[in-house]
């Protein structure tokens, strides 16, 4: 089971709600890929369109837990003042932490992030910080009190997959007992099957599940490979090596000869 | 009295944000609000008050990544 901030949850996967043709869609995709933890925003209402509400009507009927963002935000007062208006919108104290450093890469600002991170967890936030693969930041956020880091695989929407799995696979070696979820970049199956392969504990997607030609069917087959690579990982995967070795006994092979074995 | 809202020039007389979102509607709808960048919880809209040129943000919720 997956746990995070004392909460334990079936699904390893994490289902951003944006960018779907329809609301019907993602409520498909959300139930095809049996996701419990949903991402959400927030955004300037209009008095006129009122398009919130019909959104939290939504959100409401989906019935899992709603992760608000603070996607946009490029401060650390920015964000702080999002997350706090998250909290009282959303009615939970979890928050997708978000400080963007740069709107090409959509890369975090991991001083603002830090920043952001200390204030909200000091105000008893549960943070999971949208983060980099970046060591020394990781322990910041956690010293700052983060019990959960999510490090991009990619620049978000990029579909690239691992790009630094050194450095992923640091941060995992670091940091056993923390969870971490790949938050952005994820393109296919198998670069979430990889992640968990590596002992990732959950992966987080959007882009690649809504704009899918089919999202309903690509948030099956994330969800099929996402708990394949966690069994990997459970089960022990063999360690590579440089020369063959002959799965099938040599002992008794017929023809042998001494002279082959050397 | 001339404001920001939602980051557009807006007219209003309303002396308090609690008032300012009552008259848009909002008095029952699913919003948070923060006044010149700092958040303004719903049970303190009420007692903050609206001044020329202040930068009123009141958002709802939406789909995120």
């Amino acid at each position: 089971m997956l746990e995070l901030y004392g909460k334990r949850f079936a699904s390893r996967m994490l289902l951003g709600t944006a960018q779907y043709a329809s609301p019907d869609i993602l409520r498909q995709a959300v139930e095809a890929c049996g996701t419990e933890i949903v991402t959400v925003s927030l955004r300037r209402e209009s008095a006129r369109a009122r398009t919130g509400q019909g959104f939290w009507a939504l959100i409401e009927q989906l019935g899992r837990r709603a992760l608000p963002n603070t996607a946009g935000c490029h401060t650390a007062k920015e964000a702080i003042a999002t997350a706090q208006m998250a909290r009282e919108l959303f009615g939970t104290d979890w928050i997708k932490l978000e400080v963007i450093a740069n709107d090409d890469t959509l890369q975090p600002d991991l001083f603002g992030l830090v920043e952001a991170a200390t204030v909200l967890c000091a105000e008893g936030f549960a943070v999971l910080p949208y983060t980099t693969e970046d060591l020394s930041a990781a322990e910041r956020l956690v010293s700052a009190g983060c019990a959960v880091l999510m490090p991009w695989a990619a620049p978000i929407g990029s579909a690239r997959g691992l790009i630094n799995k050194t450095a992923l696979q640091s941060l995992r070696a670091y940091f056993p007992e923390t969870p971490l979820i790949i938050d952005a970049g994820i393109g296919t199956p198998s670069h979430a099957a990889e992640a968990m392969e590596m002992g990732y504990d959950a992966v987080l997607l959007n882009t690649a599940i809504a704009k899918a030609g089919d999202p309903v069917k690509m948030a099956q087959s994330f969800a099929k490979a996402i708990e394949a690579g966690r069994l990997a990982f459970e089960a022990g995967l063999v360690e590579p090596r440089d020369m063959a070795s002959p799965s099938t006994p040599v002992a008794g092979t017929p023809f042998f000869k001494i002279d082959h074995a050397s | 009295m001339q404001i920001l809202l939602n980051g557009e020039r807006f007219a209003t007389d309303a002396s308090n944000l609690d008032e300012l979102c009552v008259k848009l509607g909002f008095a029952e709808a699913k919003v948070a609000t923060a006044v010149n960048g700092s958040f303004v919880a719903a049970a303190k809209r009420g007692a903050t008050q609206i001044a020329e040129a202040d930068e009123v943000e009141i958002v709802a919720p939406r789909q995120g990544g």
